[in-house]
């Protein structure tokens, strides 16, 4: 069996994620289903594509129930950009969409600076620079990291979300990735 | 605001980097593969490819490139040329591109930036613009059209683009220094971020623009010299531009 599933929204590019994992000698598969979901070691909710298709292709497959039920049993999720946002109650985006709701929080349109917000920069109090491209933003009570006044990570028993690309954060985003992937 | 961005440029052909790359320690230049990585290595914070020839049949070659680039490339890339409907950017995004730059075909049908930005997010939409005199060129700047350059900006980012991509015609190629005034232009009156392009011949060129806008695109400065990528980034930084800090590879 693969160390880790990346859920499968239907659409989108998956493809750097699991380049990175290979990068870093782990093998992945990319998946809704909700019994590989269950089983995996570690799971990766990528941030590719639009949140209210990503909403229904995980609702649809059962994905969005096997989401909850492991981050329930304490077990280990990621979360990459929209796939942090999906985790929180609610998004702005698309005219509004209900998440997956494992953490307390909404994303909302950003209103400071140039949106979309894209490029590198440092994320406090973690200390290295990496790569963003996003419209919307985190609120959330479990927010633990931010850059430039921005909420960039969220976290609550095992689901850990990061608004930024590990993988496409170079050796930065690389190290990150296996510091989460390391057992606890 | 991010950190300011430096983008080599890559032009392909057939699959293969074309114009202007001169390095001996390179085995094969013409790899877009192995040039993506050493970019990559050398402080690249994204990397562009523009597919010069787009005909259809270079499409299949294209996407496999974008394939092969993906799988061994940690930083952004972004994909032009050849983009001219939502499935040629389907194509390229599922292939691994992070974001695909629109030209010529966005002008023609500017409905096609907001059904990309739609499906994928406008952070993957990049408007290309080819300004010279005041308006916007097709075809490689070749042709001549009656669009004005800062409406055209407005109505992309309005549309959906998620960042334009600006190069002055007659300041490209030339090599020395950016379009100044006219990126500060476009930048003030969109609310977007901008790449500037065109006219880069050194680190205080690079500096000028990085200082009026958020990205520069760099071609044969960087092409003549690819192992000189991180002194330039050096030279940029000590003219007071902040970049991202590089760290020894693992």
């Amino acid at each position: 069996m693969s160390d880790v599933v990346v859920v499968d929204y239907g659409a989108g590019n998956t493809r750097s994620v699991r380049a990175a994992l290979t990068h870093l000698g782990r093998t992945s598969v990319v998946s809704s289903d909700p019994t590989a979901i269950a089983a995996s070691d570690y799971v990766i909710l990528p941030g590719v594509g639009s949140a209210r298709s990503a909403m229904e292709h995980l609702e649809a497959t059962g994905a969005a129930t096997a989401l909850r039920e492991r981050f329930n049993a304490g077990r280990r999720i990621l979360g990459i950009c929209l796939g942090m946002q999906l985790a929180l109650e609610h998004s702005d985006e698309d005219g509004g969409v209900d998440g997956i709701g494992l953490l307390e929080g909404s994303v909302t349109l950003m209103t400071e600076g140039r949106v979309p917000r894209l490029g590198w920069a440092n994320v406090e109090p973690w200390g290295d620079a990496y790569y963003f491209a996003h419209s919307f933003a985190a609120q959330s009570p479990d927010g633990v990291a931010t850059s430039e006044g921005v909420t960039v990570a969220v976290e609550r028993d095992a689901f850990l979300g990061v608004q930024f690309h590990p993988e496409k954060s170079g050796s930065a985003g690389l190290n990150f990735l296996e510091r989460c992937l390391s057992p606890v | 605001m991010p950190l300011a961005r430096l983008i080599p440029c890559l032009d392909v052909a057939h699959g293969r980097v074309v114009k202007g790359v001169n390095f001996v320690g390179l085995r094969d230049v013409g790899d877009p593969v192995e040039l993506a990585r050493f970019y990559s290595d050398g402080g690249a914070d994204e990397l562009v490819f523009l597919d010069i020839t787009a005909t259809p049949e270079d499409s299949a070659t294209m996407t496999s490139v974008v394939a092969d680039v993906a799988d061994v490339l940690e930083i952004p890339f972004t994909v032009g040329g050849g983009v001219r409907s939502v499935d040629d950017a389907i194509r390229i995004i599922e292939s691994g591109a992070d974001r695909v730059s629109l030209n010529s075909a966005a002008l023609a049908d500017p409905s096609l930036i907001s059904a990309i930005a739609r499906r994928y997010g406008s952070q993957a939409v990049v408007v290309a613009i080819d300004a010279g005199d005041g308006v916007v060129h097709t075809h490689g700047g070749r042709v001549e059209t009656t669009t004005k350059t800062i409406p055209w900006a407005i109505e992309a980012a309005s549309r959906g683009a998620g960042e334009i991509l600006l190069t002055s015609i007659s300041h490209d190629g030339r090599r020395e220094g950016f379009d100044l005034a006219l990126t500060a232009a476009v930048r003030d009156a969109v609310g977007v971020p901008v790449i500037a392009s065109g006219g880069a011949g050194s680190a205080a060129h690079v500096a000028a623009a990085l200082r009026v806008t958020d990205a520069a695109l760099i071609a044969s400065i960087v092409h003549e010299n690819p192992a000189g990528l991180p002194g330039l980034r050096r030279e940029i930084e000590g003219l007071g531009i902040r970049l991202r800090p590089m760290k020894e590879e693992t």
